[in-house]
Parts: C-alpha cells; sequence; structure tokens
C-alpha cells in the first residue's frame, strides 16, 4: 500500500522571518499543512527571527490579522513533531523553550547545518 | 523630529543606521517588526538602553501584542496605541520613516 503512494521524501521547512511583518511565515505554514496532507515525512526549522513565529502570548486583536501561532500545535495532528529551533538565536532575542508555544528541540547552528544536509527537499522562507 | 523604524533590529541594520542620526531630544517609534527592539535581555537591548539617555522612545502596542512582546518590555519605552502614534507625528515637525 505505502508504494501506491509513491516515494516518501523528507521535507524541511526553515522559517526565518518574524510571524506578522510579512507573508512568509503565514505562506510556510501553509504550504508545511499541504506537505503533511500529501503524506511526506516534514519537520520544521526555526532560525533567526524565525524563532519569533512560536513565542507564546500573540494577541492580533489590534492588527485585524490571524493569530496563526496555536496551528503550531495543530501539527502533531498531521504526524509533524519534529520542530528544531536554533538555540543562539533564541537565546540572542531573550527567550527560552518555555517561552514558545510547542515543545521543541533546541539546537545549534552547526547541528542545524547537519539537521539540513539530511533532507531531500528543503524549503527556506 | 520623530524617526519611525518598523524593521526587527536582529534583521536589519536600520534601528541601527537610525539611531546614528537622531539628536537630543528626538523621538523613536518602533512599530510592525521594529517592536522587537523593545525587548528586555536580548542581543540589542543595551543598545535601545543607551539610546534612552539621549531620546524617547516609543513602541506600538498592538504591535507588540501580537508578536507576544507585551510583557517584556525595556524600562522607559512607553507604548501607544494607534491614537498615541497619530499624536506622535502630529507633535513633531517632521517625521522620517525608516523604511
Amino acid at each position: 500500500m505505502e508504494e501506491a503512494h509513491g516515494v516518501i521524501k523528507k521535507f524541511l521547512y526553515v522559517n526565518r522571518k518574524a510571524p506578522y511583518g510579512s507573508i512568509y511565515a503565514l505562506e510556510s505554514l501553509e504550504v508545511v499543512l499541504i506537505g503533511a496532507a500529501f503524506e511526506q515525512e516534514v519537520s520544521l526549522a526555526f532560525v533567526g527571527d524565525g524563532v519569533y513565529q512560536l513565542a507564546k502570548g500573540q494577541d492580533t486583536k489590534g492588527l485585524a490579522m490571524k493569530n496563526f501561532s496555536p496551528t503550531f500545535r495543530a501539527l502533531e495532528d498531521y504526524d509533524v513533531t519534529r520542530l528544531y529551533v536554533e538555540e543562539e538565536a533564541l537565546q540572542a532575542r531573550g527567550l527560552t523553550a518555555a517561552d514558545l508555544v510547542v515543545p521543541v528541540e533546541l539546537v545549534s547552528a552547526p547541528r542545524m547545518a547537519e539537521i539540513m544536509e539530511g533532507h531531500d527537499v528543503i524549503l527556506s522562507f | 523630529m520623530l524617526h519611525i523604524v518598523n524593521k526587527s533590529p536582529f534583521d536589519h541594520k536600520t534601528l541601527e543606521t537610525c539611531l546614528r542620526f537622531t539628536r537630543q531630544g528626538a523621538a523613536v517609534l518602533l512599530i510592525e517588526d521594529g517592536v522587537y527592539a523593545a525587548g528586555t535581555g536580548t542581543a540589542v537591548t543595551k543598545v535601545v538602553e543607551e539610546a534612552l539617555k539621549n531620546v524617547s522612545i516609543y513602541a506600538l502596542e498592538p504591535d507588540l501584542a501580537a508578536r507576544g512582546m507585551q510583557n517584556r518590555v525595556i524600562a522607559g519605552v512607553r507604548l501607544v496605541d494607534y491614537g498615541g502614534f497619530v499624536d506622535l507625528v502630529a507633535e513633531h515637525n517632521a517625521v522620517q520613516s525608516w523604511l
């Protein structure tokens, strides 16, 4: 049955931008959900300002924009369970894993480079 | 002069450039991703604290809240709403938006 669905590739979505200043973060998340629906092996990486996408306490009422941070909590239902966060980026922004909406794996930049090498398809936003 | 900065200080040099050209008594308003500069315990907190000695720094509260940064603002940075944004523009003789 597995073969009927074709080849399963390892996808890594690299999120590098803060959530509301541009459309990249939201668009990335949309593509993640599509990839997961096609039963590919999907992982997410958050580097640089991308770590801000996961910050707790986002309240967009004053902006008339959708707060999409709760969607990260739903990724588990799509079997997207590997979320890697660049530890240095988090530290530089005064944040810790406890400030994030979902459990993540903190990794160093060199380790993140290794993770990137280990994927077949990388989409960087 | 009112200076408006809308870029993240971690992703752009915009704030750094702006602060190089602010004079004593000027005002700097942080909006959109610019509000990340108002955070405590970051790699740019010291830069902002130093700037506060010479200029007034404001941050747009709805942009802070959207980003979950409303409870980690550097002491001395003043929060404004959209009405306050308009007041700042009206109070200053000129506005420079550092896009």
